[in-house]
């Protein structure tokens, strides 16, 4: 399930930032995840405290998601031992207006709280980010 | 060809994923895809016409940065994709 799959990356990778893509439909106001693609973490200078997504891994995993009928419609990274709150940097390197900001807080390599943020806005000038609830459904099998 | 729109843009391209464009150059393609759109201009340039620091353009899979930025040469089989930077990390 994409949620435990967002959450055990943080465990895998503490006590560095983890992060990847979040595909999936837009419908209304709702983001609904269907996959998520890990990706690697290219602040090696400080993984630790900083993540950042290499724009090539972007352009495949888009087009990969377009060929699935997917949109990327959100980001997840991790804090270590820090918590499951956006921060000022976070914010600042946020540009994808409209789509879900989830970070899962890992103490000790253990997953703790995951919360989900949506950016809002129009323009740079005015974006912020907003509390979203999560909500996990389970596939029933048949 | 054709000009991928991320998620966050596709408001101002009339909800399109995707528009199609005639061109010979990235730059050409840009500036139809903002004649076609105009309110995506705001979203990609400054005031002063750069694109925005955070706005990557990829020519198929290569960074427009590293061929020849805006005259770099376009055929009708190309893509264009222009996705947003994704960045951050935790308070101090």
């Amino acid at each position: 399930m994409e949620y435990d799959e967002i959450r055990r990356h943080g465990e895998d990778t503490y006590p560095h930032e983890c992060c990847g893509v979040m595909l999936g439909l837009m419908e209304d106001d709702r983001r609904i995840v269907k996959a998520t693609v890990r990706c690697g973490n290219t602040r090696d200078d400080r993984p630790q405290d900083r993540f950042h997504i290499d724009p090539k891994d972007l352009v495949r995993i888009q087009r990969q998601g377009r060929e699935q009928g997917y949109d990327i419609v959100g980001f997840y990274h991790s804090h270590p031992d820090c918590p499951a709150q956006w921060s000022k940097t976070d914010l600042e390197e946020a540009h994808w207006i409209g789509c879900s900001y989830v970070i899962t807080r890992v103490d000790k390599r253990v997953a703790q709280d995951t919360n989900s943020f949506s950016l809002e806005g129009t323009l740079e000038e005015d974006k912020h980010f907003e509390d979203e609830g999560i909500r996990v459904e389970t596939a029933v099998a048949r | 060809m054709k000009v991928l729109i991320p998620t966050p843009l596709r408001q101002y391209a009339d909800k399109k994923d995707a528009v199609d464009v005639s061109a010979t150059t990235v730059g050409e393609a840009l500036s139809q895809l903002t004649q076609q759109h105009p309110d995506l201009k705001k979203h990609l340039y400054t005031d002063g016409g750069q694109l925005r620091a955070f706005v990557n353009v990829y020519l198929n899979d290569e960074d427009i940065r590293y061929l020849e930025k805006d005259k770099t040469p376009v055929s009708p089989t190309d893509t264009l994709s222009i996705v947003p930077s994704i960045a951050g990390g935790r308070r101090n």
